[in-house]
């Protein structure tokens, strides 16, 4: 299976000039790749740096060393040193982002925010109503509520947006920042689905799930993040 | 994936410095745009943010410095040496001015529909009919009722008229726009309309968009890069969300720390 993300020897921390310039390590050399249709999960308890990870993987953070190399067809780009344009040119077409948090945007409706990936990826409106739709229905967000902007939603509700928005559109990579906190059984079976849908086309995924029976559903392999702990500056 | 991506910027600003006598306005400032990009300029008052925003759009001289702009018909061309006919065509029709106060940038004794219109007559358009069909029609998508056309925007409310400015500054299709500061002034609700409006024109023209913002929760919707500016220096900059969430400078930390949570 090939390759599609490897991260190499990338460390982070940061220096929080509010407090006389304390400097908190988070991670350092971390090591690990992700193959194509293969699952792999960040384990390790809070604090150990699991979402700083995906972040830096996202350009959400910088990485301060190491490389995080991504494959796209014969190129490889490193994020940690891509330019703005860059990282936001593999958000739209190459790396994806589940987030249990919704940025919700004045007077956009659920279905409009949940197409606007498939949509920045070429489909057309109407497919990407279509296939929006189609999403919120089986994350049983209610009909009544698609058509309405989901700043007032429940936070259950937003979550469910959320994860049609991030799951709805094609990245080769998809990073998975616990999509199945505080859902039911349900929903959380719907994720699973989803998940494995994404493994059969192909995609590479990097996750965090505290939920024990979605990681032993969904996991090809688990990362303890604790073995990359950074040494704490003298 | 170059392919896919513009390989050539818009607008290069190099070392941009402008002085006030001897205080420093904005200092070595340099920067790339891309077609399509929008750059949030952030800081506080005082900061240099709209001195650089002048310079940008010739309103103001640079005391040293170089800004080029690349023209329609691919050729780069230095700002500060085009002739002043030049200057002023670019003006009224490649670029766009949006400015914090709406009546700064209408004529405010003459109608909606003219406000609009007369950009097109500055771009050689003559046709009467044309000419208010295409108002009518920027003034719906800056929603603003057709029957409000013959209205001078004395009788607009505050959104209303910035939403007249914007609609007056986009009808010419520019390719770059300048804001300073549009969402200032207005209320919440107001503020969230414009904003919407904003982000759906930017995407839907492909514009590019130099905007001044002490507000991070509007460069972070709107922007795609932000710069910091802090005593006429750019003292940290890059992708938007980077720059909110993972702050470097200690001077950007203290911004975003100082955001007040709803």
């Amino acid at each position: 299976m090939p390759v599609r993300l490897y991260l190499n020897n990338v460390g982070k921390s940061f220096t929080m000039h509010l407090q006389d310039g304390t400097v908190i390590p988070v991670v350092e050399k971390v090591e690990f790749s992700v193959n194509e249709g293969e699952c792999v999960v960040l384990g390790g308890p809070s604090g150990a740096g699991k979402s700083s990870i995906l972040k830096m993987i996202y350009g959400n953070y910088r990485c301060d060393e190491g490389q995080i190399l991504v494959t796209i067809g014969d190129e490889i780009i490193n994020v940690a040193g891509a330019e703005p344009r860059q990282v936001l040119k593999l958000r739209e077409n190459t790396i994806g982002y589940v987030s249990q948090f919704l940025r919700t945007i004045p007077r956009v409706s659920a279905e409009d925010v949940v197409a606007e990936p498939l949509i920045a990826q070429g489909a057309s409106e109407a497919e990407g109503q279509d296939t929006a739709r189609a999403l919120l229905a089986r994350l049983n967000v209610p009909e009544r509520l698609w058509t309405l902007p989901p700043a007032t939603f429940s936070g259950g509700e937003q979550q469910r947006v959320n994860i049609a928005r991030g799951f709805i559109a094609h990245y080769p990579i998809l990073l998975l920042d616990e999509p199945t906190a505080s859902l039911d059984a349900a929903n959380r079976a719907v994720v699973v689905r989803l998940v494995e849908e994404k493994k059969a086309k192909g995609v590479a995924m990097v996750g965090i799930l505290h939920d024990q029976d979605v990681r032993e559903e969904i996991a090809d392999r688990i990362i303890d993040v604790t073995g990359f702990a950074a040494e704490v500056a003298a | 994936m170059n392919a896919l991506m513009p390989d050539e910027p818009l607008l290069q600003v190099h070392n941009v410095t402008r002085y006030y006598g001897d205080r420093v306005g904005c200092s070595n400032v340099s920067f790339d745009l891309w077609p399509g990009e929008v750059l949030a300029i952030v800081g506080e008052s005082g900061s240099g943010k709209t001195t650089l925003l002048n310079c940008l759009s010739t309103r103001l001289a640079p005391t040293a410095g170089a800004i080029e702009y690349r023209m329609r018909d691919g050729s780069m061309r230095n700002l500060y040496q085009l002739t002043e006919a030049e200057r002023r065509l670019l003006m009224r029709t490649d670029w766009g001015f949006v400015h914090q106060n709406a009546a700064d940038g209408l004529r405010m004794n003459v109608s909606a529909g003219a406000n609009v219109g007369e950009r097109l007559m500055a771009v050689g358009e003559r046709h009467y009919g044309n000419i208010r069909s295409t108002a009518d029609d920027w003034l719906g998508r800056v929603e603003i009722e057709s029957d409000r056309i013959d209205d001078d925007p004395r009788s607009f409310s505050g959104g209303m008229r910035q939403r007249l400015q914007i609609a007056r500054n986009l009808v010419t299709r520019p390719r770059l726009v300048f804001m300073d500061e549009p969402t200032g002034g207005l209320d919440v609700s107001v503020q969230a309309r414009l904003l919407d409006l904003l982000r759906r024109l930017v995407a839907d023209l492909g514009l590019s968009v130099v905007i001044v913002t002490h507000d991070l929760a509007v460069a972070r919707l709107l922007s795609h890069r932000i710069m910091v500016m802090r005593q006429g220096n750019v003292i940290e900059n890059g992708l938007t969300d980077q720059v909110l969430d993972d702050p470097r400078e200690p001077y950007t930390q203290l911004l975003v720390s100082s955001i007040l949570q709803v």
